[in-house]
């Protein structure tokens, strides 16, 4: 099992715990300020496929900072392989998978042939923590360390800002006393109902 | 003569999602700017009689892919028949409810158009021609303002942060069929499992009653799905109700849960955890009942009681009741 990171010198963290946990080796797309573009890392990582032979290639569910959520579909479109998305449960047998999706209601049963790319969902699987044997072993794993493909991003930010703030609330009162009076102000102030 | 604004109407069985007349009335309001039309495309089995309330919602001209095998969302075949319509239609804009189909299928057709999607936007806009999109980032803690260098531009829309809106005078468009050729595939969506009685999810609900740590265990639940019943709403939790095994992770509220834009949270035995806050913030209105006075929750709800969730959830059912004259 290869594990592979798009991302700065830092990136070097991640893969370690990576190869702790068990991954085989592992692949660093090493470029300091790739840009945070879905489409251009999607490009990078599907480049970078192209020639590698996998049967399951696994995404995490979305970056936690720009949670966009969509490089893993992307790369899959990229390396036309079968995408299954937000998968909390998976079964891999000989040439296919079993993926249920999370979707509103319920889950959506997908069956897919390998080879095939998944993006989770959470309790896809539960960390563990990694043994002081792992985390020295892994060290000793090897790191290919590669440069990206040039990015063109598509998506530009043009501005940040916080969210506008709330108007401060107030406690109206204490326990089943209080109650008349919320449903008085839901009402008349909230208009809520 | 300009290009249109295309919509994805997502449908779950033979109803339109609350989200997809959201997107229509979106796409209705952009249109409107832009001097262009607004074509409205579904996609599933058994929606023919439904088509009219896209027309409602201000659809110019719509269409319908129809086939048993739409009738759950596979990936492939949806991909393939909006990628159809796009280069037939040639859209400057798409829009998408981000639900979960639409957040898995925006990035699937961006990359073969080589443009870009804007995923889960709170706020659109048109300036000089140029589209602009407002979308959360870092679980929620600033708001990001967009701009697509590609064409066209692709937008999903969180549920519930856009109001469906019902034009007048109606638009009446005839149903136009889409032909429906399968793709190959090597993918095959076997069914859907509910996960109970069928209910509107979180994300789509005006109301919610959500239930935390307090609540003690999963028993309690019923005063609180009491209460959703007579208030019209839904049943959500915190991390640490579903964690501990009491509700599904579906009905989680949270960083690593649903985010949810009601009219109304009632948040119940809630501390008011910063990874709580983000997936619920953005509520309208928010209650709290914690007997914790200094629970963090009393700091950003705008009407909050302290006291036991077992006597004042129960005490607000009944004043409910009565409210509502039942």
């Amino acid at each position: 099992m290869t594990v592979l990171t798009l991302g700065p010198d830092k990136s070097t963290q991640v893969i370690l715990k990576a190869l702790a946990l068990g991954a085989d080796k592992a692949v660093h797309l090493k470029h300091d300020s790739f840009p945070n573009d879905p489409n251009a890392i999607a490009h990078a990582i599907a480049d970078e496929l192209k020639t590698v032979q996998f049967d399951v290639l696994l995404f995490g569910k979305k970056g936690v900072d720009d949670d966009n959520q969509q490089v893993g579909q992307m790369v899959a479109e990229l390396l036309n392989v079968p995408c299954v998305t937000q998968v909390a449960k998976l079964e891999i047998f000989d040439g296919r998978a079993v993926a249920h999706r999370e979707v509103e209601g319920g889950s959506l049963i997908v069956e897919a042939t390998l080879p095939a790319a998944f993006t989770s969902e959470k309790d896809l699987a539960v960390p563990r923590y990694a043994s002081l044997r792992e985390l020295v072993a892994a060290r000793k794993k090897p790191i290919t360390v590669k440069e990206p493909g040039t990015a063109r991003p598509v998506l530009e930010t043009v501005s940040v800002q916080y969210p506008p703030p709330r108007p401060p609330g107030r406690i109206i009162g204490k326990g089943v006393e209080a109650v008349p009076v919320l449903v008085k102000l839901l009402h008349e102030e909230a208009k809520v109902i | 003569m300009t290009q249109p604004v295309l919509v994805f109407a997502e449908s779950s069985g033979s109803q339109f999602r609350k989200s997809g007349f959201e997107a229509v009335t979106e796409g209705r309001r952009l249109a409107d700017l832009a001097g262009a039309e607004e074509y409205a495309v579904a996609i599933g089995h058994g929606l023919e009689e439904r088509m009219i309330e896209l027309g409602k919602y201000g659809a110019d001209r719509v269409f319908l892919a129809d086939d048993p095998s739409l009738a759950l969302f596979h990936p492939d075949y949806y991909r393939h028949i909006l990628l159809d319509a796009v280069k037939k239609h040639a859209p400057s804009i798409i829009l998408l409810p981000a639900t979960s189909a639409g957040k898995d299928l925006a990035p699937r057709i961006a990359i073969h158009l080589n443009t870009g999607v804007a995923s889960d936007c709170v706020q659109l806009s048109l300036e000089n021609g140029d589209l602009f999109a407002t979308r959360p980032a870092y679980a929620g803690k600033v708001l990001l303002k967009v701009r697509i260098n590609g064409t066209p531009k692709i937008a999903t829309l969180r549920p519930n942060a856009f109001t469906a809106k019902e034009v007048s005078p109606v638009h009446s468009p005839s149903v136009e069929p889409l032909t429906f050729e399968k793709p190959e595939t090597r993918m095959v969506v076997k069914e859907f499992a509910a996960l109970g009685p069928k209910k509107m999810d979180l994300t789509e609900a005006s109301i919610i009653v959500s239930g935390g740590r307090g609540m003690g265990g999963p028993e309690n639940y019923k005063i609180l799905e009491e209460l959703a019943e007579v208030v019209g709403g839904i049943v959500g939790a915190s991390r640490a109700s579903v964690d501990a095994g009491w509700r599904p992770h579906s009905d989680q509220v949270g960083q690593t849960g649903r985010t949810v834009s009601p009219t109304l949270y009632i948040a119940c035995g809630i501390s008011g955890a910063i990874q709580h806050r983000v997936g619920m913030v953005n509520s309208k209105i928010i209650v709290a009942i914690n007997k914790d006075p200094d629970a963090p929750i009393f700091g950003f709800a705008d009407y909050g009681i302290v006291g036991d969730v077992f006597e004042v959830v129960p005490a607000l059912t009944r004043e409910l009741k009565k409210f509502y004259g039942k």
